[in-house]
């Protein structure tokens, strides 16, 4: 991977105005993805995830406010581009594919007209040419009789399809770069690995970056080459999945590995104690200083330093070696 | 699709009964009878009196005469008018054609500035457009008819002098037999210069007032639908396309955010109707609503009675056109989902 990255993200943050206030949703994040490079970012629900692409997507309402030192992509600044630009890149160049399939399709539309939509926004293609596309697309994501489901309504599709039919779309204008917000988990648990597979061959078969925003270690662990971990809106470690799934660095990310099933050796599973800060708790130092066992009194007054690539960029005054916490006086 | 169709006429059956006897007994409480009303302060010689009541039948006890009534429409016959012995369903399609075209010019100017202002309003949330948009519309929600009407009347025609103050069309200047009954279309066809010019101007006025609150109550149910859609999911994926902002607004919402407003402009119907009493009295509009006015003052049961029944009998056929219509754009009841 030693190509310059499509996607390059630097202190990437976003903050909503509430009647409370500014809501820090996501602060000081960091993304490089490579072409054909499959990235997972992890993390609860709320830590941020989906806004800090929604972000890169352009897709966030005018309540948001985002700033970043740098956010290129394929060569291009997303900072400051105008609205007609942005709109020349996402759904060509940059696609997403969300969270609610079965909410995700216009329920007014034929599945036919919202693929043809996307190809006749960006293509130069006839309508023949659309059509006969938007067929090939459906075989491609294994739809069975594509004539007649691109005819169908999305209320006549199951979950799976839908989905299904969200990648077709995601996929029409060849991109680069596919964003895929928690793609299974609205879907049957039988579905998901089925789903799952697809998204991977079909990056594999076209070399597409694909970033994977998931809460499953376990997909994590099977998909990604590396892995971004986020705690309440900020980044707090990144490594190549293999050795972080060896050695975690940020106490949040030992915890999180803890705490699979697979790994529970007693009869109760473990967990991490306490809930993710919300806007009125948010404590002085550390963020996860209120959950973390290895928490010092500095970790709860003092913002904690970023480490370097050695240590996974934790963002931590006592990162990890070997579950081991590492004291670092010579950054401090 | 069948079924529903069946079950939706079967349900209008119990709403037309009760219009029947609703409509019987109102017409009764009005104190005084079509012959007091036509006698006034002369008085009339009692066997006079006796004789033209039984002519009327009004001589029956109550529940004959609502037999008789009753029966009548069952078969189809609204009965004669006591004053132009005329019957009521000839009188009403004579005028009823003014009546459609200013009730649809006026539904026109409603949704043709309604919707875009309800789509403006939401798209703009919180902003001038919107504060401007809701404050107006609440105003015209608000505003008596009448004085409403008398209000456009001073400015536009009073002291403008830009619009005709009442009729349909320049009777010095025009006349042609009607052929459609629309003031617009026979105006084209007589082939007179400015007739159409004149039908025109002469509708302006009348539209405004009567699509006054149709407008309003459009502009709000567009504002609030298109809030909720607009924040969809299929909306985010409709913008994750790079589709343009009107393309994501005008289809990938409105469509969606169309469907409970079609619902409110069928329930308009009503509200034009019965607004068009008003606006076509103001206005020397000589249509149902006018007439209808004149009939009460004349205690003319007949025409009251067949008369309300005829625009009942219209907006009832209205909603329910209206519920095929939800069907139509709804692709999820269309397949029965």
């Amino acid at each position: 991977m030693n190509t310059s990255p499509l996607l390059s993200i630097r202190n990437l943050s976003v903050s909503f105005n509430t009647s409370r206030g500014p809501f820090r949703a996501v602060e000081g994040v960091d993304l490089d993805v490579a072409p054909g490079e499959v990235v997972a970012i992890v993390g609860e629900s709320g830590s941020g995830k989906s806004v800090a692409m929604l972000a890169v997507m352009g897709l966030l309402p005018w309540t948001a406010t985002v700033t970043a030192d740098r956010m290129m992509f394929d060569g291009r600044d997303l900072i400051g581009i105008s609205a007609r630009e942005r709109r020349s890149i996402i759904g060509r160049d940059l696609a997403m594919i969300f969270q609610e399939p079965m909410s995700s399709l216009n329920p007014c539309f034929t599945v036919g007209f919202q693929l043809r939509e996307a190809m006749a926004a960006h293509l130069d293609l006839s309508r023949a040419q659309r059509q006969a596309r938007a067929v090939e697309l459906l075989e491609l994501v294994g739809i069975p009789e594509p004539e007649r489901r691109l005819k169908a309504f999305p209320h006549q599709l199951s979950g799976g399809m839908s989905q299904r039919v969200m990648i077709a779309m995601a996929l029409a204008c060849n991109p680069k770069l596919i964003i895929a917000d928690e793609p299974t988990t609205a879907l049957d648990v039988t579905i998901q690995a089925q789903i799952l597979d697809l998204l991977l061959k079909l990056q594999r078969e076209r070399g597409l970056g694909l970033v994977l925003i998931t809460h499953d270690m376990g997909v994590v662990a099977e998909t990604s080459q590396r892995v971004c971990v986020q705690y309440a809106g900020q980044q707090v470690e990144m490594q190549e999945t293999v050795s972080l799934f060896r050695d975690p660095h940020h106490p949040y990310t030992s915890a999180l590995l803890a705490a699979l099933p697979e790994r529970a050796s007693g009869r109760l599973l473990p967990s991490i104690p306490g809930v993710v800060p919300g806007l009125a708790d948010r404590p002085a130092g550390c963020l996860f200083s209120p959950r973390c066992r290895f928490a010092t009194e500095r970790c709860r007054t003092v913002p904690p330093p970023r480490a370097g690539a050695e240590l996974g960029f934790a963002l931590c005054h006592t990162p990890l070696v070997a579950g081991v916490p590492q004291v670092l006086e010579t950054l401090a | 699709m069948f079924r529903f169709l069946i079950r939706r006429v079967a349900l209008t059956v119990p709403t037309f009964v009760a219009l029947m006897f609703v409509t019987f007994v109102a017409v009764r409480l009005v104190p005084g009878d079509p012959i007091e009303a036509r006698t006034g302060e002369r008085g009339i010689a009692p066997e006079r009196l006796a004789q033209l009541r039984h002519e009327l039948g009004l001589d029956q006890p109550v529940w004959q005469q609502f037999l008789d009534y009753a029966g009548g429409l069952l078969h189809g016959d609204f009965g004669v008018s006591i004053v132009t012995k005329t019957p009521v369903i000839q009188e009403f399609a004579i005028l009823f054609p003014a009546t459609l075209e200013l009730s649809l010019c006026a539904l026109i100017f409603a949704v043709v500035f309604g919707i875009p202002a309800g789509v403006l309003a939401a798209v703009k949330r919180g902003g001038a457009v919107d504060h401007t948009v809701m404050t107006v519309a609440l105003t015209g929600y608000s505003m008596p008819i009448f004085w409403w009407g008398l209000l456009l009347i001073m400015f536009m025609s009073e002291y403008l002098g830009l619009t005709p103050v009442s009729g349909r069309m320049d009777l010095i200047n025009y006349y042609f037999e009607p052929v459609t009954g629309f003031m617009l279309i026979d105006s084209l066809l007589s082939g007179q210069e400015g007739a159409f010019g004149s039908a025109v101007a002469h509708l302006i006025l009348p539209s405004i007032v009567l699509g006054t609150i149709p407008l309003a109550v459009i502009a709000r149910m567009t504002r609030s639908s298109m809030l909720e859609v607009l924040g969809e999911d299929y909306v985010r994926t409709a913008r994750a396309k790079g589709l343009s902002p009107l393309r994501v607004v005008g289809l990938h919402a409105l469509r969606n955010a169309l469907i409970p407003v079609v619902t409110v402009i069928g329930l308009q119907t009503g509200t034009l109707l019965a607004g068009a009493v008003l606006t076509e009295t103001i206005f020397a509009w000589p249509g149902v609503g006018k007439w209808l006015i004149e009939s009460i003052s004349r205690r003319d049961y007949p025409a009251l009675q067949g008369g309300i029944m005829l625009i009942s009998g219209i907006v009832i056929l209205v909603n329910l056109i209206v519920d095929l219509t939800y069907v139509a754009i709804n692709p999820r009841i269309r397949h029965g989902g």
